[in-house]
């Protein structure tokens, strides 16, 4: 079902984790469909000045694609521009991972929201200027995000979310 | 993936090996005699008196006559026979069918694709261990009911349900009654006339038998219509050349099944008990799905969810442990969507995804079980710390 680079991710994920003070926050996901993402990042300047991904970390509640795509995105982002890491589309992760099974798919864009979303949350803590396209991003994962946060309100009061 | 690591198998609801003194009983059955029992030539007679042999130790088990005995070539057969044959006979407004929420999906659909031919399909509530409301029953059972459905055992939560009560109104009210009984037959007695069935259905593959076999056991008498239609075989009801090794199987299976039946009861429900205590003790925010411990449940079954983590990522650890075991029932692991057993039973979507089955069977040692457990701890433990959900200690 799974390629042997999803479950070396899955068995051993980079990155994995949360960042205690973190520069920006991005959660994604639902319960319904068993997914939900959280990813952290340390932003910094590189020698250019430019805004540079320090450190990133994330916390999965998933199936084994959810988890495996987390992890291989925190790889590929690492270290980078700002800029650059908003440009990590799902195919890059899917062909960093030699695939994923079609109903599986779903996972590396979850992924790339949860960065996008992150680096969304950085800027406006900043309030630095955010771009049209940036703005969309995150205006449909809030969508997305309330409307199965109502269809599942009962489950998450209970988890005690922060 | 360690391709020689040692293999722990604790998935016996979805299949279970075929024992030794099963494979051997079949052997002489492909290449030395394997005539078609339909021929009346000496080879043929061979075939066909080991296959009413078969019949008679199979209606022996259930209290039936040999020939109300069928053989078909698996549990989804049968289950679309005993749904559809039944409906082909319906008269006048008698359409109503009576099912369970939690039954396999092959009743499921079959159901489903009755009400697209104009039946009236009706779920008759269950409560949270999946026991079906045997009140609530008798009030939907009336004159326009056709057929009840409700299987003896829930493949996914053991739940075991109130069949002869079931019985007893269906017989009362004079409605035809079927029970797939795949998840129970061989593990516990079952007699057709106490529990007052009229169709009934077991498989070969869940009892150490081979895949392939399997039977509908029709009361004489019932109105029912053929599935395939052929050259006459099993009385006219179900043509198709008799599975002459499966069907030798399938008798050898019942015959040791019956034979080794209270052993194995004891021996399994000690096991299963031993899980569901170390989860409940050892492993915090785990809940046990289905009949509580101490109630009446399959001998082989244990199902529980886990806060916080999601049961695919547990199955797939479990397995680089060399441990298989199953999310909710194999069939629907593929598909995204939430058993409809544990929605049912009314466990939310969200839930419901921490879910795993684990089932036991004649080979299953004490030793199996305790690698088992230590594992499971360790594998909930490592996915809990990857979950943002998971707030708290553990």
């Amino acid at each position: 079902m799974y390629t042997e680079k999803v479950m070396k991710h899955f068995h051993n994920p980079a990155n994995m984790g949360k960042i205690a003070n973190p520069d920006g926050v991005g959660k994604v996901g639902n319960m319904a469909c068993g997914d939900m993402m959280y990813m952290y990042i340390k932003v910094a300047k590189n020698k250019q000045g430019e805004d540079i991904i320090k450190d990133i970390k994330f916390q999965t509640f998933g199936c084994v694609a959810a988890i495996a795509t987390s992890s291989v995105i925190t790889e590929l982002v690492k270290g980078k521009p700002l800029s650059d890491a908003l440009k990590v589309n799902n195919t890059d992760i899917m062909q960093s991972l030699s695939g994923l099974p079609p109903i599986k798919v779903h996972c590396s864009v979850l992924a790339t929201e949860a960065l996008s979303d992150a680096i969304y949350d950085h800027y406006k803590r900043n309030k630095k200027p955010i771009s049209k396209e940036l703005k969309a991003k995150h205006e449909d994962i809030v969508r997305h995000n309330k409307m199965l946060e109502e269809q599942y309100k009962e489950y998450l009061d209970t988890q005690e979310l922060e | 993936m360690k391709k020689e690591q040692k293999r722990y198998y604790f998935d016996y609801a979805a299949t279970t090996p075929v024992d030794k003194r099963v494979l051997k009983a079949m052997k002489p059955y492909f290449s030395d005699n394997f005539a078609n029992p339909s021929s009346i030539h000496t080879p043929g007679m061979d075939a066909s008196e080991a296959v009413e042999s078969s019949r008679k130790i199979i209606a022996n088990y259930l209290g039936a006559t040999p020939s109300e005995i069928f053989f078909t070539s698996s549990a989804t057969e049968s289950n679309n026979w005993a749904l559809k044959g039944i409906a082909a006979t319906a008269k006048g407004d008698k359409k109503k069918i009576i099912i369970s929420p939690i039954e396999h999906h092959c009743v499921l659909n079959t159901a489903k694709y009755l009400k697209k031919m104009g039946f009236e399909i009706v779920e008759t509530p269950v409560d949270k261990e999946g026991i079906v409301d045997v009140e609530k029953l008798k009030e939907l059972v009336d004159d326009k009911t056709l057929l009840v459905s409700i299987m003896h055992s829930n493949n996914e939560m053991g739940t075991i349900e109130p069949i002869k009560e079931i019985g007893k109104i269906c017989d009362d009210k004079n409605v035809t009654f079927h029970t797939d009984a795949v998840q129970s037959y061989g593990k516990m007695p079952l007699n057709v006339n106490e529990m007052n069935v009229d169709l009934l259905t077991a498989s070969s593959h869940k009892i150490y038998g081979p895949k392939g076999t399997a039977i509908l056991y029709i009361r004489g008498g019932t109105q029912i219509e053929a599935l395939l239609h052929g050259g006459g075989q099993e009385s006219d009801k179900r043509s198709s050349t008799l599975n002459v090794p499966g069907i030798v199987g399938f008798r050898k299976a019942t015959e040791i099944c019956v034979k080794e039946m209270k052993k194995e009861w004891k021996k399994q429900s000690k096991l299963r008990d031993k899980i569901t205590k170390y989860i409940k003790e050892k492993i915090p925010n785990s809940h046990l799905n289905g009949p509580a411990l101490g109630k009446p449940r399959l001998c082989n079954n244990v199902n529980v969810r886990f806060d916080f983590i999601e049961g695919e990522s547990l199955l797939m650890d479990l397995d680089s442990h060399g441990i298989a075991v199953s999310t909710s029932s194999a069939c629907s692991s593929p598909k995204l969507e939430a058993s409809h057993v544990l929605t049912a039973l009314g466990i939310s979507k969200g839930d419901a995804h921490g879910t795993i089955r684990i089932t036991i069977g004649r080979f299953t040692s004490e030793k199996d079980v305790k690698y088992f457990l230590t594992t499971l701890e360790k594998s909930v433990t490592k996915l809990r710390v990857m979950s943002p959900l998971n707030t708290r200690n553990c």
